[in-house]
């Protein structure tokens, strides 16, 4: 019966497939060609103008430095949660869906809720200058206290994006078994023993997409940047906004693109090489 | 040791333990009250030196002013309408792919597999910059439709995978009793399969609402005088005053909290599913 039909699955996929392949490869295709290209002809113009443009190497500093800075804390935190999260049993769900909220707010969203903290007026300054540690209203977010900028972008990038990290990391906390926990306390493995030895190997597979999208996520880095610190803060998406939309030079936020694309890539081979998931480990 | 002491460590650990959890909310609550203070504060709440945290001074009027303000609700109607399309291509394109995914073995099927899972290595909304060009000659460009169509880039492999899971959860043997009794298999799967998978379904429709909704950059890149809320939110930014900035930061928050909140049962399942 299914000899005759095994044309089905085809039929399934077809749509999906002319889909990607026109708005996916495509594209893909055309952005690194337009990269590569000057009116038609190969050429690294467009890399040579992108290579000596001024914000250049200030926006891949500021987005390695935020990148570096956010996913490591991001996937801590989501581990503390989730097995925080894990010792409860009444109240979980309620918790949990609090936890969650940020996944649905978008990063101009996460920019303008921090603005609102952060600004001169804002929250932050009032807590201080209640605690007597400023006398006036601070700037924070200007382009003379970068620090302050980058923790405070750092901080709404936190905020919105560890959500997902934590639905992930539950996700994958849930499939290990109760038994191989008990059996560990069992022998008398300390509660840091056992999530080092038992849990964390357990998650990998979880733990490895966690930290593929999430580092995807972070090198596209971009509106919470530009609601926060306007164009104070270079970070590459943005110049290939800039480039893109003010400068109406395409060729150029191709070559941005080009570059946003090789080093996410490189950070999907890198944690799918060094996260190694051990098919037969897995419970 | 004592049963005492013992108590003591543990209800220690539990009070521990619930701090942690009580701070981890208030870190996600507090801001999204603030901004809503600064929204419905208005212009007077903005300059307020030094600040309280207490609600007082605000009313719906400066929200609701922020509304009238030209361009706004436009650009909420058209995301509105880029996040419809999003839904339903994701779901009537990604659905069937996800069918074939969960109950056939064909060849290729390792190959359209790591095609749907490419997606994930790519910031996919960075495509929309050369998709200017075409769109502008197929006369997408700066439309609801071409923004919707870039949004489901973002959303079909998702949606792909999540309902092969769901699927996957459908027994089989349900689906064979149906063509024993006589169904086609046309039938068999929207009398048997659909309803089953029906929860999870709306579930993946709700994402992909939230993923389109939320985008920035395509939108804001392929679009001109028919922004998206996010894309219009960003280009009057540095011109905005502060509380119009606040107030466009709730409008956007409120739909997908609302969303989150009705999907929140599946939103593990889900990522269990996706992220395998």
């Amino acid at each position: 019966m299914t000899q005759n039909r095994s044309w089905i699955p085809y039929l399934l996929i077809l749509p999906t497939v002319v889909f990607l392949g026109l708005l996916f490869i495509v594209p893909l295709v055309q952005t690194v060609w337009l990269a590569v290209s000057d009116n038609g002809v190969p050429s690294l113009a467009n890399m040579q103008t992108m290579v000596s443009d001024i914000n250049f190497g200030r926006s891949i500093l500021n987005t390695f430095l935020l990148t570096l800075a956010v996913v490591p804390i991001q996937i801590a935190m989501a581990l503390a949660m989730g097995t925080m999260v894990s010792k409860v049993n009444g109240g979980r769900e309620t918790i949990l869906w609090i936890w969650t909220i940020p996944l649905g707010i978008s990063d101009l969203a996460a920019g303008m809720v921090w603005l609102s903290i952060l600004q001169n007026t804002g929250y932050l300054n009032t807590l201080l200058f209640s605690m007597g540690l400023i006398e006036r209203q601070t700037a924070w977010l200007t382009y003379q206290t970068p620090v302050a900028l980058f923790i405070g972008i750092a901080i709404a990038e936190i905020w919105r994006g560890t959500a997902i990290v934590m639905i992930i990391i539950v996700a994958g906390l849930n499939q290990v078994p109760k038994e191989f926990k008990e059996a560990a306390e069992i022998f008398g493995a300390s509660p840091w023993t056992r999530f080092t030895r038992i849990t964390l190997p357990l998650i990998r597979p979880a733990l490895q997409s966690a930290l593929i999208l999430r580092t995807v996520l972070a090198f596209e880095v971009f509106a919470v940047v530009y609601a926060l610190g306007g164009r104070n803060f270079p970070v590459l998406v943005g110049e290939a906004y800039n480039w893109q939309n003010q400068n109406q030079n395409y060729g150029v936020a191709a070559a941005y693109a080009v570059l946003i694309m090789v080093i996410s890539l490189a950070a999907t081979l890198f944690y799918l090489k060094v996260v190694k998931v051990d098919p037969e480990r897995l419970p | 040791m004592s049963t005492v002491s013992n108590t003591g460590f543990i209800s220690a650990r539990r009070f521990l333990l619930w701090s942690g959890i009580v701070a981890l909310c208030a870190w996600v609550l507090v801001p999204i009250y603030l901004v809503a203070l600064g929204a419905l504060g208005g212009r007077s709440g903005v300059y307020q030196w030094p600040k309280t945290v207490l609600p007082t001074g605000i009313s719906l009027e400066p929200f609701l002013l922020f509304l009238r303000t030209e361009g706004v609700f436009q650009s909420f109607l058209n995301s509105l309408g880029a996040a419809g399309i999003t839904v339903a291509l994701s779901i009537l394109l990604g659905a069937p792919a996800g069918y074939a995914l969960a109950r056939y073995n064909f060849r290729g099927k390792d190959s359209f597999r790591l095609l749907v899972l490419l997606t994930r290595a790519f910031p996919l909304a960075i495509l929309a910059l050369p998709l200017t060009v075409s769109f502008i000659r197929l006369g997408l460009y700066d439309t609801v439709v071409g923004v919707g169509l870039i949004h489901t880039v973002l959303a079909l492999p998702f949606a792909a995978l999540v309902t092969q899971g769901i699927f996957l959860g459908v027994p089989r043997e349900l689906e064979e009793a149906a063509w024993v009794f006589g169904c086609t298999r046309i039938q068999a799967f929207f009398k048997i399969v659909a309803p089953l998978a029906l929860p999870g379904l709306v579930a993946t429709a709700v994402f992909a609402f939230v993923i389109s909704w939320n985008e920035v950059f395509a939108a804001s890149v392929l679009t001109v005088r028919n922004r998206t809320l996010t894309a219009y939110l960003l280009t009057v930014l540095s011109e905005s005053p502060m509380h119009y900035r606040f107030a466009g930061g709730l409008l956007l928050i409120l739909p997908s909290v609302v969303f989150i909140f009705a999907v929140r049962r599946y939103l593990f399942a889900i990522w269990g599913i996706s992220s395998k």
